[in-house]
C-alpha cells in the first residue's frame, strides 16, 4: 500500500491541483494550525524577555520599547494582517468542523468551506486600514 | 545460360539503384523514361504501380480516419515481468468515439484493436461488480460508470493510487479486502427465527438507515481516494468502516455483535483516524455518503463510552 516505489506520474506531487475542497480544508486548517502554534511561541518568547525597565530609556520600560518598535516595522504590520487572516480562518473552519463531527450539514461542507474562505478575505482586506494606519 | 543471366541481373541491380537514390517515397513518382534493352522495365513499372496503389491506399485511410472523431487516451503501463516494461509509461491510443462510450469502452477497444497486452480488470460493464475502478483525469472513477464525453481528452487513465500495481491497471487488493474482513461483515442475530425459513423483518426507517451504506460494490475508490489510508496501512478505511455501520446501525443484530463491532472500529486505527477530507465521499461511485457514515460511528462510539446518567 504505502509503500514507496516508483509509479510515475502516478505518485507526482502535481496531486494538489486535483485537491477538493475538503482537501484544501484539511490542508489549510493544519497549516494555520502550525502557524498559531509558531506564533503563540514567538510571542511567549518576546514578551517575556520585554520585562523590566529600558536602561537605554529610562523611564520607559522595555516592554513599551519593543512593542513600539516592532509596531514601527512595515513588515510586522503586514504580518499582523496574515495572523488576524490565518486565526479566522481556523476559527471558522473550526466551527465548519464541529458542525461535521455533529453530522450537521455534510452535504453543504464545500459551500461552507467557500464561506470561511470568503469571510476570511473580508475580514482581512477590511482590517488592513486598522493596521497599516501611520506606519 | 548462367553467363547470359549474371550481367543482366548486375545491370538491373544498377538500375534499381540509380532509381532508388534521389527517394522519390512521398513525392509523386516521375514519368519513368523507358529505357530500351533493360529487362527490369516491365518490373519497375509493377513496382511503381504498387507503390503508387498503396500511397493512394493510405490516403484513403488517412482521409477516412479524419472523418472519424477520436479521443485520445493516455494509459498507464507497467509490467514487472517483462523486460523493458518495467519503468512506468504512458501509451496513447486514439480510439474512435462513439455516442455513450465510456472510459472501460475506450479501454476495451484499445486492448481489441491496438495492444492485446493492455490489462485491466473489468466484469459487469455496468457499475454492479467494482472491478474497474480507475485514476482517471486525476480522480478515482468506475470505468464503465465514466462517459468519455464528460472527460477533457487526453483521457488519462491510470491505476488505483495508494495500491501496489500488478501490471498495467491492475493493483493489488489484498490488503482493502483484509481490511474489510477486519469489520466481520456478516449478520448475526442473537434470536433466530423460530421456524426455519422465516424472514427476519426490518422495519422500513431502519432499511432506509442502512440503505446507502449497503450500495457498497467493494470497488476500492474510497480507500485509494483517502490521504489517511494512505499514510497509515492499519487505517480500516472508508469502505471497511461503511460495512461496520451497515451492522452497526441494523436493529436486527445482536447486541453483543454490535457492541464488538464498535470496539473493533473504536480503535486506534479505526474511525478517529478519519479527518474528514471528504475525499471518500467525492469519489464513491455509489454516491454513499461515506463521511456521514465514520461520524456517526464516531459518535456511536463515544455514545458507549460515556455516561451521563
Amino acid at each position: 500500500m504505502a509503500q514507496t516505489y516508483d509509479r510515475g506520474a502516478v505518485e507526482d506531487v502535481g496531486r494538489w491541483r486535483e485537491f477538493s475542497a475538503g482537501m484544501w480544508a484539511w490542508v489549510l486548517h493544519k497549516f494555520t494550525g502550525w502557524v498559531l502554534v509558531g506564533y503563540l511561541f514567538t510571542h511567549i518568547a518576546v514578551l517575556s524577555t520585554a520585562i523590566g525597565a529600558d536602561p537605554a530609556a529610562a523611564p520607559q520600560d522595555l516592554y513599551t520599547t519593543t512593542l513600539v518598535g516592532l509596531e514601527d516595522l512595515l513588515v510586522v504590520r503586514l504580518l499582523e494582517v496574515g495572523l488576524l487572516a490565518v486565526a479566522v480562518f481556523h476559527m471558522l473552519n473550526g466551527i465548519r468542523l464541529l458542525f461535521i463531527d455533529l453530522g450537521l450539514g455534510l452535504e453543504r461542507q464545500d459551500q461552507s468551506f467557500y464561506a470561511s474562505l470568503i469571510i476570511t478575505g473580508a475580514i482581512a482586506v477590511a482590517s488592513v486600514p486598522t493596521f497599516l494606519a501611520g506606519v | 545460360m548462367s553467363a547470359d543471366t549474371d550481367p543482366e541481373t548486375d545491370t538491373e541491380a544498377e538500375v534499381e539503384a540509380e532509381t532508388e537514390t534521389p527517394p522519390p517515397a512521398d513525392t509523386e513518382p516521375e514519368p519513368s523514361v523507358p529505357e530500351p534493352g533493360t529487362e527490369s522495365h516491365q518490373d519497375r513499372r509493377m513496382r511503381e504501380k504498387g507503390e503508387q496503389a498503396i500511397a493512394r491506399e493510405e490516403a484513403a485511410a488517412d482521409a477516412a480516419a479524419e472523418e472519424i472523431e477520436t479521443v485520445e487516451i493516455r494509459v498507464y503501463r507497467y509490467d514487472p515481468e517483462v523486460e523493458g516494461k518495467t519503468t512506468p509509461r504512458f501509451d496513447a491510443f486514439h480510439v474512435p468515439i462513439e455516442e455513450g462510450m465510456t472510459v472501460l469502452d475506450a479501454l476495451i477497444y484499445a486492448r481489441d484493436e491496438f495492444d492485446s497486452s493492455l490489462t485491466f480488470r473489468h466484469s459487469c460493464r455496468q457499475g454492479v461488480c467494482g472491478s474497474d475502478a480507475l485514476f482517471v483525469n486525476g480522480a478515482q472513477r468506475l470505468g464503465c460508470q465514466t462517459q468519455i464525453s464528460d472527460l477533457e481528452a487526453p483521457v488519462q487513465i491510470e491505476p488505483l493510487p495508494h495500491q501496489e500495481v500488478v501490471k498495467d491497471l491492475v493493483v493489488d487488493m489484498q490488503h482493502f479486502y483484509e481490511q474489510m474482513d477486519a469489520v466481520e461483515p456478516y449478520f448475526d442475530p442473537d434470536e433466530e427465527p423460530e421456524e426455519d425459513l422465516e424472514e427476519q423483518r426490518q422495519t422500513r426507517e431502519n432499511r432506509e438507515k442502512i440503505k446507502l451504506s449497503t450500495r457498497c460494490i467493494q470497488c476500492g475508490a474510497c480507500t485509494s481516494s483517502c490521504n489517511v489510508a494512505a499514510g497509515d496501512n492499519q487505517y480500516l478505511g472508508p469502505a471497511a468502516i461503511n460495512k461496520a455501520y451497515r451492522f452497526v446501525m441494523d436493529k436486527r443484530e445482536g447486541e453483543d455483535r454490535r457492541k464488538q463491532r464498535l470496539e473493533t472500529v473504536k480503535q486506534e486505527h479505526g474511525v478517529w483516524r478519519c479527518q474528514t477530507q471528504f475525499s471518500c465521499t467525492e469519489v464513491c461511485p455509489k454516491d454513499i455518503p461515506l463521511t456521514e457514515h465514520i461520524q456517526e460511528l464516531k459518535r456511536e462510539a463515544i455514545k458507549e463510552d460515556i455516561k451521563f446518567w
